[in-house]
């Protein structure tokens, strides 16, 4: 712990002569420790005044005054690697990798061929080497650089991240330094920390999973250097730099050549498709081999889920966009027109309508022999599925355009003034959360927690009970997209691109895919598979458990709508009027 | 409760008559009616114990435990709210005792003072930040406090947070969060930051190795070590009807979870309980400082 400051050694009046100066302030109360530490400082001052390398800083003076003490050091112009990771947009050039790392190999070498006893570096790390305005490597930080303390009583603590097994058992080996030398190439390469990953998984992360345009070679001699088993490794950090140089010849030539990304199969052929007379924004329901979906042609059509063929369609007098819902023989949807529509699922014929003050873009949920939506009115409603007449309406403040989502006893739904309400099945509030946007998606429930994304860009997780928030995630940009639970894991689309996929314990991502324009559609979870429309135009298919695309169907026109999979078949409207089946 | 009420439905059968054949309800069924009828007016509560002690072959107590039960008077009913740490210090130079007492107080001093304005303002108002945000930035100001005080030191920390009927935990290192079930399923909640876990993980161990691997004690992650901190954060629903148990090694190392089972469901009283499980690891040697927290949610 510690800073290190920029100064200028005034023995040298004349000209400016810039040093580092690494002060380190003692802060332990107790003098038996302030007195170790004094110690070790001075150890490392000694150490470093007896080495004579360039890639090593030169050490001028050190003293101790007070609680501090100093290390007057060569000033060293540059960056240090992590810095430089960091700060690039990407991944970092093989190529200048792999020079660097051939430089550390050599300090190393250097190090370890110190007499009369090898001295092990036991802290490389990115942070640890600075790269200066030349382009090459300065080793940094020697502080570690001293005996291992074993045979410490209790509990022992080792560096996580880019030490080696047999480290953190106390040995300190040649074999350790070449390890963290590894790790530190892998972390620069694919930027990933192994700080924030679980010890020793660098097996699991094989550098071209990650960043492809890496060679296979590099790659070869990175999990040599990673072996569990120091005699896996290299011998000594001449047979590594041996090893790099080899690579280097080799790719040398090839440096240009790209890794062309796999393009799964492309030509899937829809089972059937229907073109309405507008645009589709919504999401069909499929119930006793129909399919129902609205349009803004102002119908609401109903198709043959097997082959597509048509069967009525019942015209109201504004869009419809919401997502029907069918119960007990009748198909229930609202329309623009403000109108609740109740109409015969079998012939299209009207039973009923219910009237609101304002369109509706909710989809009605039916439970408990009642329907609930939301009506730009500012109202939830309910009402019964059987008198038809409105049980309760319930006032939020602003437009519902939220599908309600009912569970334990409960109805949650989001508003265009961006609350989340809990709303009792008597219509009385339980308890309401405040998103700093809209909320106009539908909430996933589970018994303990509420998920539901906002226009403000984050994920909310809340307890189910009471509204508090359990945790958040930040998504590139806000969200109208439904999120889907499936096992243990959430997942959701955002206007960044982005299909995200999240821990629900701990809101921590699992995997996140791009497509290439905003995701408004919700996710359908089927079987071991994801299904997604984007705006780009493609329905894409997704293994859920990973992320990796399986599929993808191109519709030529943006996707906001969400896709249902009903018996293996994957049923998706288009703004291109056309509705699609496909295989699933 | 239960005899009360098998009483009362024997008594019930008994009215009928000796021919009258009616099927007796099943032990699950009795428990359910049992359940539903408790559940109709009380009102949920934690209640909370803790044990420690220094060990029989230590002379300094590196643990702290910390524990807090309260009742948050809501805006439609009363929430249960809890907050309880156990942390286990290390590192030379006998500094463990000031890492592990910063780490427990000062997350404690976070996350009241993140509930503060729901605790005595009106009308309460509802942290901006979510519980498991909270207990990160807990950990994480615990962690720079500890580098700053005591340095070279270390602290493993579990600590849970109940609010309602969800407890967020925060993990790093070896101590444990586990839920102890009467009916015997003892269910570790936390994973350890260990390297024996580790190469368990990886198949490098198997489970008899693992368990004689001589550096068992060693951690890979620790309050206070490292640039950054990065502790297991994720909540869960409350155990209900099951005991949740926070632990350092010096319990669960030394103590089987039979006698862990046996020691809790034997007990009177949760603070018992407590008692007992700090006796047997006594009785088991007391290699190492012991602590543990007991919390039931009642009603």
């Amino acid at each position: 712990m510690g800073s290190v400051y920029r100064a200028r050694d005034m023995h040298f009046p004349n000209i400016t002569k810039l040093v580092a100066v690494k002060e380190m302030i003692n802060t332990a109360p107790d003098p038996l420790v302030r007195q170790t530490v004094v110690l070790n400082f001075e150890r490392e001052a000694n150490l470093l005044a007896t080495l004579t390398h360039p890639a090593i800083p030169r050490i001028y003076d050190y003293f101790s005054q007070e609680d501090r003490s100093y290390l007057v050091l060569e000033f060293i112009h540059g960056k240090d690697l992590e810095a430089i990771i960091n700060e690039t947009n990407g991944f970092l050039a093989e190529d200048q990798v792999l020079a660097w790392a051939v430089q550390l190999c050599d300090v190393l070498s250097f190090l370890h061929a110190h007499k009369p006893d090898p001295i092990i570096f036991r802290d490389m790390k990115p942070s640890n080497i600075m790269i200066n305005t030349d382009g090459d490597v300065r080793l940094v930080d020697f502080g570690i650089a001293r005996t291992f303390q074993v045979g410490q009583r209790g509990t022992m603590i080792g560096t996580e991240g880019y030490s080696p097994p047999e480290q953190y058992r106390g040995e300190a080996t040649p074999s350790a330094d070449l390890y963290a030398l590894g790790a530190t190439i892998h972390h620069a390469l694919t930027r990933r920390d192994p700080r924030l990953e679980p010890p020793f998984s660098f097996a699991e992360r094989p550098l071209r999973r990650i960043n492809s345009r890496v060679s296979a070679e590099i790659e070869a001699v990175v999990s040599t250097a990673l072996s569990y088993n120091p005699s896996d490794r290299f011998a000594n950090a001449e047979d590594m730099k041996e090893a790099l140089m080899g690579v280097a010849r080799k790719t040398g030539a090839l440096s240009k050549v790209r890794v062309a990304p796999v393009s799964p199969a492309a030509g899937i052929k829809p089972i059937w498709s229907f073109k309405c007379e507008d645009e589709i924004r919504s999401t069909p329901q499929v119930a006793v081999g129909m399919l129902y979906i609205g349009c803004y042609d102002n119908n609401l059509y109903a198709l043959t889920a097997t082959d597509g063929k048509f069967q009525w369609k019942y015209p109201t007098e504004g869009g419809v966009v919401s997502r029907p819902a069918v119960y007990e023989g009748n198909v229930f949807f609202g329309s623009q027109d403000r109108r609740l529509h109740v109409v015969n699922a079998r012939t299209g014929k009207v039973n009923w309508t219910y009237f609101t003050d304002g369109p509706i873009h909710s989809s009605p949920r039916i439970a408990e022999g009642h329907v609930f939506f939301g009506s730009d009115d500012r109202f939830l409603h309910a009402v019964n599925v059987n008198t038809s007449r409105s049980a309760w309406k319930f006032d939020t403040g602003d437009m519902v355009r939220s599908t309600p989502a009912i569970a334990n006893e409960m109805i949650y739904v989001g508003t265009e003034g961006g609350e989340l309400m809990a709303v009792d099945y008597r219509g009385t509030l339980k308890w309401h959360f405040a998103a700093k946007r809209a909320i106009s998606s539908s909430p996933a429930v589970s018994p303990q927690s509420v998920y539901v994304t906002s226009l403000d860009g984050t994920l909310y997780c809340l307890g189910a009970k009471d509204g508090w928030p359990v945790w958040r995630f930040r998504l590139g940009k806000g969200s109208v997209s439904s999120p889907a639970l499936i096992d243990n894991m959430i997942i959701v689309g955002a206007a960044d691109g982005f299909i995200y996929c999240l821990e629900v314990q701990s809101g921590r991502e699992v995997w996140r895919f791009r497509t290439e324009h905003q995701v408004s559609s919700s996710p359908a979870v089927y079987r071991d598979a994801v299904y997604c429309g984007s705006v780009d135009g493609n329905l894409y298919c997704l293994e859920y458990r990973t992320g990796r695309l399986r599929w993808k169907f191109e519709t030529e026109a943006a996707i906001i709508g969400s896709a249902v999979v009903f018996d293996d078949v994957v049923y998706v409207g288009a703004t291109n009027h056309h509705v699609y089946a496909l295989l699933a | 409760m239960r005899e009360r009420f098998r009483k009362f439905v024997a008594g019930l059968s008994g009215k009928s008559g000796d021919k009258a054949t009616t099927a007796p309800l099943s032990e699950k069924q009795i428990d359910s009616i049992v359940r539903q009828q408790e559940n109709t007016n009380a009102m949920q509560q934690l209640i909370a114990a803790t044990g420690q002690s220094v060990g029989k072959q230590r002379e300094h107590n590196e643990d702290s435990v910390l524990a807090i039960t309260s009742t948050l008077a809501g805006m439609s009913n009363n929430v249960p709210f809890g907050l309880y740490v156990v942390a286990d210090g290390m590192g030379g130079h006998d500094f463990g005792e000031v890492a592990s007492n910063a780490a427990v107080r000062i997350i404690a001093g976070h996350v009241l003072r993140k509930f503060q304005p729901y605790l005595f303002s009106m009308p309460p108002e509802q942290p901006q930040d979510s519980l498991q945000e909270i207990m990160e930035a807990a950990i994480r100001v615990a962690h720079e406090a500890v580098q700053k005080d005591a340095p070279g030191s270390g602290t493993t920390v579990t600590a849970a947070l109940v609010l309602g009927d969800q407890v967020t935990i925060g993990h790093v290192g070896d101590s444990r969060a586990y839920s102890v079930h009467p009916s015997g399923l003892v269910e570790q909640l936390t994973k350890d930051h260990s390297l024996v876990r580790r190469l368990e993980e990886l198949g490098h161990l198997n489970k008899e190795e693992a368990a004689n691997y001589p550096h068992r004690n060693v951690l890979i992650r620790a309050v206070g070590q490292g640039d950054t901190i990065e502790a297991d954060i994720f909540t869960i629903p409350f155990p209900h009807g099951s005991t949740l148990m926070l632990c350092t090694d010096g319990l669960w190392g030394v103590v089987p979870e039979d006698v862990i089972l046996r020691s809790l469901v034997d007990a009177s009283s949760l603070a018992r309980a407590c008692n007992n499980l700090v006796a047997a690891a006594n009785a088991a040697g007391g290699p190492d400082n012991i602590s543990v927290v007991l919390v039931q949610m009642i009603g």
